[in-house]
């Protein structure tokens, strides 16, 4: 750090100032950023690309909306569908490990959750287990849920009877860690 | 250490997120809108989006929305869709949803959180001027959980745009704040020194570098603070009160290579070259990649050679040599590595977006070598961004690669449906059209029926419920009659007086049992009307399978055409604009790993020249001449 000693490494003592002027910089950075970056690459570019991939989500968000729509147009027909979801009440807290479903006599759907799906059920998201094809008219609906309630396993199995009329039909299953609830339109 | 540096890159990059604000409503009546919530929760924005769009488009296509099991949450809804596309990091289309948020009859909590997260949001993508026009826009309540952290951004947003005297007034007001802790005295500090209250900003920093902390952020902030301000006095040679600063930094934090060189340059700038020698010799040994470390290898043998211990520096320059050798060759191998796409391909590598430690096991990867030159680089909001929005466009790609698949699957299931039921249908239309005009003639005839029966009611026409019995019967003697006209024997006369008797008989029980007819007919009706109930119902059930037959085929060519070229379009966008950002990241990375090797083949230069002095040095003291000559 002293410049006026010879020394052999006077290259690196040198760097010493770049240093901390470097620090300086990486120190304002939390205030205010660089006007722009070092190397072959500007902040104009970036924002530029980055306004370009804006627009490409916004482009391919459309498609997949128009294709949600043709696909339920063309796979699941309201006068044959039934949707089915899982919802678990507000205040909830045990730990949903699976859920089993048969309509009509066929297992339909089976869901193992993973702990970001449990947690996005507890704050009060509803999950699509299952979207299918039914015949107008009533169809026994089974449910059972397994996972842990207060540090012991608890299994619960309910069947129900569903009623499918002209329109697409939609079922909550509701789920506490002691009772399985349906409630259909 | 490394993972100190990546668990510190994950928090930040956590922090700097535009994490979405959106909670559930007590009770969701659209289970959609909570699939799109459930979704988002997970932090799957893109399905959270398309899901909650194409509930919106449908709720707006309503004749009568108010209906909708959406519309009980259309406000949430039109917030929700715009916070997702914020949380998606597309602020251009979310900033117009939370604009319409903003402007539309919100109560002014939620408009002010939104107004927040869009002013972050535009902070964060470097438009200090558009965040500023957004955060100057808050006017009422705002929600407590944002209290502070809106401040702070208010602070952040004008020192970015060049006002510290407001910033530092909005900072000083936040000094008792404890989740900012250090986080708002370090930026006072810098925000004063930057209104030129050179004095009082040292004393924030200086505060901030004495905070008791134990989250690893705050304790970030206290050792860069102490980093600043030692370099600040080192810059003015004040190299006692510097190396004091400096060495309040932790030695296992991610400015302590930093502060280990600071530290002994303060001893070796006061010719203190063996107290020099204790943070050097520390700094020597950590991890060679560092570019304090790599400037340390060189200081150490600096220092020894000052000692006259020239030996001992000779052996110590051989070693940095050797080590800035096999670093120029790890960089030369990076550099060809990159051009080669290996880590843009590791970059997008599915396994490591399930870890929030992914740099680390992103160092362990093989053919990724660069990533050790490159966590600072990794951990700038430049190359996140260029980084997220690479990984956004490998997702989409894949999206639409499978989309096609789809598109191929759905053409396939349309093709079987008409084989099948192109051939069945005209012969079922035939016999439909058959069963069609007998059921409009039926009932034509019962509405003939409930009409006549109708008109009854006013005025009574027993004949009209004459049995068919009664009715032969009648029509039998008008037949006899028409055979007797002319005659006028005693025979014919007879048969006269028993029809008349007969037509006597025949209209006593018509007027007679009228009552019980008449009734006995509308029961009929009724039961006749439940036939034609069902008969309808029966119909109406043909038709729409008729329709749905058709419908499962027919319809499709133009919708599914115009979504193919849609992909296809978007899917050449996309690889467009991957190549131009996979680009612009191992550019970034190049220019990076250029410059660390630009400066180590400068180290290996001076190395080598010190290795050779100090060897003659040796050499020149063992014979006993003066080093000096």
């Amino acid at each position: 750090m002293n410049p006026k000693k010879k020394n052999p490494c006077k290259g690196a003592t040198m760097r010493y100032g770049a240093i901390l002027a470097t620090l300086l910089i990486a120190a304002l950075v939390m205030a205010s950023p660089p006007a722009a970056l070092a190397g072959s690459i500007s902040r104009e570019q970036l924002k530029g690309l980055d306004e370009q991939v804006q627009e490409i989500k916004s482009d391919v968000l459309a498609i997949a909306a128009e294709l949600n729509q043709l696909e339920e147009r063309l796979l699941f027909p309201s006068n044959t569908q039934i949707a089915l979801f899982v919802s678990v009440p507000g205040g909830e807290k045990f730990r949903l490990d699976s859920v089993r479903i048969q309509l009509g006599g066929k297992p339909v759907a089976y869901h193992i959750y993973s702990f970001k799906e449990l947690e996005a059920l507890q704050k009060g998201g509803v999950q699509r287990i299952y979207t299918g094809n039914v015949r107008a008219g009533d169809h026994d609906l089974q449910v059972e849920a397994a996972g842990k309630s207060g540090g012991s396993d608890f299994t619960l199995k309910e069947i129900f009877t569903v009623t499918k009329n002209v329109g697409p039909k939609i079922v909550e299953i509701s789920l506490t860690d002691d009772r399985i609830a349906v409630k259909d339109d | 250490m490394i993972r100190f540096v990546a668990c510190i890159i994950s928090v930040l990059l956590a922090v700097s997120s535009v994490a979405a604000g959106t909670t559930a409503p007590d009770e969701v009546k659209d289970l959609y809108f909570g699939e799109a919530l459930y979704l988002a929760f997970q932090e799957e924005w893109f399905d959270a989006i398309s899901r909650l769009d194409t509930e919106l488009t449908l709720h707006h296509a309503l004749d009568e929305p108010g209906l909708d099991s959406l519309y009980a949450h259309i406000n949430q809804a039109e917030f929700a869709v715009g916070d997702f596309e914020l949380a998606y990091r597309m602020h251009q289309r979310a900033g117009r949803a939370i604009q319409a948020v903003i402007e539309g009859n919100v109560p002014a909590e939620v408009r002010n959180e939104a107004v927040y997260r869009l002013a972050k949001m535009y902070f964060q993508k470097d438009q200090p001027r558009n965040a500023l026009f957004a955060v100057e826009r808050i006017e009422g309540k705002v929600p407590e959980a944002i209290r502070h952290d809106l401040s702070f951004l208010r602070a952040q947003i004008l020192m970015a745009n060049g006002r510290f005297e407001d910033a530092v007034k909005i900072l000083r007001s936040m000094q008792g704040v404890e989740s900012l802790a250090g986080f708002s005295t370090y930026n006072l500090g810098i925000a004063l020194i930057r209104t030129g209250k050179e004095q009082e900003g040292r004393l924030f920093l200086d505060h901030t570098g004495q905070i008791d902390a134990d989250h690893a952020l705050t304790m970030a902030v206290k050792d860069k603070s102490n980093l600043v301000l030692g370099s600040k006095l080192m810059e003015e040679e004040n190299y006692d009160a510097a190396k004091l600063i400096l060495d309040r930094v932790r030695l296992e934090g991610p400015f302590s290579n930093r502060a280990l060189l600071g530290s002994g340059w303060a001893d070796a700038s006061q010719e203190r070259y063996e107290r020099a020698l204790v943070p050097w010799s520390l700094l020597a040994k950590r991890e060679a990649t560092d570019p304090s470390v790599q400037e340390g290898m060189l200081a150490l043998p600096y220092a020894y050679g000052k000692l006259k211990v020239y030996s001992r520096a000779a052996v110590l320059y051989g070693r940095a040599l050797a080590v800035f050798n096999a670093q120029v060759d790890k960089l030369d191998a990076s550099i060809k590595c990159i051009r080669e796409g290996h880590f843009l391909k590791a970059l997008v590598r599915e396994e490591l977006k399930q870890d929030a430690n992914w740099v680390v096991k992103l160092r362990q990867l093989p053919q990724t070598p660069e990533t050790y030159y490159l966590l600072e680089l990794m951990a700038s909001h430049e190359f996140q961004e260029s980084l997220k929005n690479y990984q956004d466009l490998e997702a989409l790609r894949r999206r639409l690669s499978a989309w096609e698949d789809d598109l191929t699957a759905f053409e396939e299931i349309i093709a079987t449906r008409r084989a099948y039921y192109a051939p069945l249908l005209p012969a079922i239309d035939q016999r439909f059209r058959q069963l069609d005009s007998q059921m409009r003639l039926r009932l034509e005839q019962r509405d003939h029926i409930a009409h006549r029966l109708n008109a009854m009611l006013t005025a009574p026409r027993p004949d009209y419920l004459a049995t068919s019995r009664e009715r032969v019967a009648n029509e039998t003697m008008i037949r006899i009659e028409r055979q007797l006209e002319g005659r006028t024997d005693a025979e014919a006369g007879k048969i006269r007086e028993r029809i008349r008797r007969l037509r006597g008989v025949l209209q006593w029980s018509i007027h007679t049992e009228y009552d019980h007819r008449f009734t006995e007919a509308h029961k009929h009706l009724r039961d006749l009307n439940a036939e034609v109930d069902l008969m309808q119902k029966q119909y109406a059930a043909f038709v729409r399978t008729r329709q749905a037959a058709t419908q499962s085929y027919e319809g499709y060519d133009g919708p599914i055409r115009r979504l193919r070229h849609g992909i296809k379009e978007s899917g050449d966008k996309v690889k467009a604009l991957m190549a131009r950002q996979g680009h612009q990241i191992e550019a970034m990375a190049v220019d990076e790993l250029r410059r660390r090797r630009d400066r180590l083949s400068e180290f290996q230069i001076k190395a080598r020249f010190a290795m050779a002095d100090s060897y003659d040095r040796a050499t020149t003291t063992q014979t006993g001449e003066d080093p000096g000559q």
